[in-house]
């Protein structure tokens, strides 16, 4: 899966795992001390000899927004000129009307309530976001605005990047032996739309497994088993000969 | 109550165990579905639970900073933890407690990288028998970490006491109610720091000295019981098939 030069190791908070000098790829997870680096977080430590380069990637912790981002949000407060997302940050997201509309609005003539109520699903694109002031998200683009069908499976943001897999291949599998229209979301959030009820129950247990075997190798071929599996005992397809 | 032999004929203690020896000691990571991290920590018959959320913003902005995250901290002792029923209403103890137990992490929380949010970390003492403020800090730590704060390293307490003239470490109940002394301490070892240093009763200065070593003993075992139960939170993950 991996060259020989990278070794990885579950780490926890104060365990050093390297030393000397190595360019650190995930700041936020890393600190040096004493020459040594040090995880921060719970997660798994890659140290590649060869490229001279270590990172901890997470097992848990919240999502932290990236300009960029595509996010799923839910809306938690109709304002005079903005709604307020929760898209599962430490901050609450704003979307300002002027953005989602297309056009100024008059607060003295409109409620904004009228597009976009509390409860309300939206993908939207994280367009700023510093630190110094809560994430702005932006719902211009293709394909962006309010959601009007399908599910939200939830799950870790520190998962995700198992959903999408190496070059999306996890996620061309999910689509491919659901025949389900998969978004996933850099907050968590996948957005699933599937032709029928069974098939979304099947690949939501497959996203979920994912999620729980996040660490363990080798997750794609017992994801690709799994769905077969499921999709047989549900009397999707008649049996193996049809999985491919 | 009559006050017990603490320190037996054979130099052992009441309960059997060695002066320096911990209490049984059960760590468990993520019990909880609801919260962001949590931790259930047992020190023989101690039992506290640990819960964080966040970090998230919250309605009272005033308290907020604009450079790092605030630790908000709650230790409380349930109603049937004590032997006689405790009313649940935070007592002053519990208040203090709070406060000397947020101060315990707050010198291994990386808060600068949520700035102007709040970390909550609840503690419930379901069981108390002597040691809680310590096994709080541990599960606090703990819970932390599970919530996937970023974190120097963990930090671990253990409390060390001197009865009936011997130093002994993890105190129980009745070595706190009997003893001459009790010493509660939370380090984090890797980073060779102490953050959290009391003491009750009376020690001499060399006295001190060997107790704060024994306690940092003591903690550095705890240390490597909560790397393994962090750990095992994934190792103990099974493939389905």
């Amino acid at each position: 899966m991996e060259s020989q030069e990278t070794h990885r190791a579950l780490v926890v908070p104060g365990e050093a795992f390297a030393e000397g000098n190595y360019k650190v790829l995930t700041p936020s997870y890393v600190i040096r001390v004493n020459k040594k680096y040090v995880a921060t977080v719970v997660g798994l430590a890659q140290v590649n000899e060869e490229a001279k380069e270590v990172s901890v990637i997470p097992l848990e912790g919240s999502y932290v927004p990236q300009p960029e981002d595509l996010v799923v949000g839910y809306v938690v407060g109709v304002g005079l000129t903005s709604w307020e997302l929760d898209i599962r940050a430490p901050f609450s997201a704003t979307l300002y009307a002027v953005d989602f509309l297309g056009r100024p609005v008059n607060p003295a003539k409109e409620d904004l309530s009228k597009y976009l109520a509390v409860g309300d699903t939206v993908l939207a694109k994280v367009e700023v976001f510093d630190r110094s002031r809560g994430p702005i998200v932006t719902t211009r683009g293709k394909g962006l605005g309010k959601v009007t069908r399908g599910t939200v499976v939830e799950i870790s943001p520190v998962k995700v990047a198992r959903v999408i897999g190496r070059k999306g291949s996890m996620h061309q599998l999910l689509e491919g032996e659901t025949g389900c229209e998969v978004l996933v979301t850099r907050n968590g959030r996948i957005l699933v739309n599937c032709p029928n009820k069974e098939l979304e129950d099947v690949l939501a247990m497959a996203i979920l497994k994912i999620e729980r075997e996040a660490h363990i190798p080798g997750l794609t071929d017992r994801v690709k088993e799994f769905i077969i599996r499921e999709k047989v005992r549900r009397g999707l397809i008649g049996g193996e000969a049809e999985a491919d | 109550m009559e006050r017990p032999k603490l320190i037996r004929e054979d130099g052992l203690r009441h309960d059997g165990r060695r002066p320096d020896e911990l209490r049984p000691t059960r760590i468990t990571v993520g019990v909880l579905n609801k919260a962001s991290g949590s931790a259930l920590v047992e020190y023989g018959g101690t039992k506290v639970l640990a819960a964080v959320y966040g970090p998230r913003e919250i309605p009272q902005k005033h308290l907020l900073l604009p450079d790092r995250a605030i630790i908000r901290c709650r230790y409380h002792m349930l109603s049937f933890s004590t032997h006689e029923r405790k009313s649940p209403a935070l007592s002053r103890r519990e208040i203090e407690l709070s406060k000397v137990i947020r101060e315990a992490l707050e010198p291994v929380v990386i808060s600068e990288t949520f700035p102007r949010t709040a970390i909550d970390v609840f503690i419930e003492v379901i069981n108390a028998d002597g040691g809680t403020r310590t096994a709080a800090v541990t599960a606090a730590s703990l819970a932390l970490a599970d919530a996937g704060v970023p974190m120097r390293d963990l930090v671990v307490g253990v409390a060390v006491g001197k009865v009936d003239g011997v130093l002994v470490l993890d105190v129980d109940e009745l070595e706190d109610m009997f003893g001459e002394a009790d010493m509660p301490v939370a380090a984090a070892p890797s980073l060779g720091l102490v953050t959290l240093l009391q003491l009750n009763g009376v020690l001499t200065r060399e006295e001190f000295d060997s107790a704060l070593k024994l306690a940092l003993r003591g903690a550095s075992q705890i240390y490597e019981k909560s790397r393994e139960a962090l750990r095992d939170k994934y190792m103990k993950v099974r493939v389905e098939e």
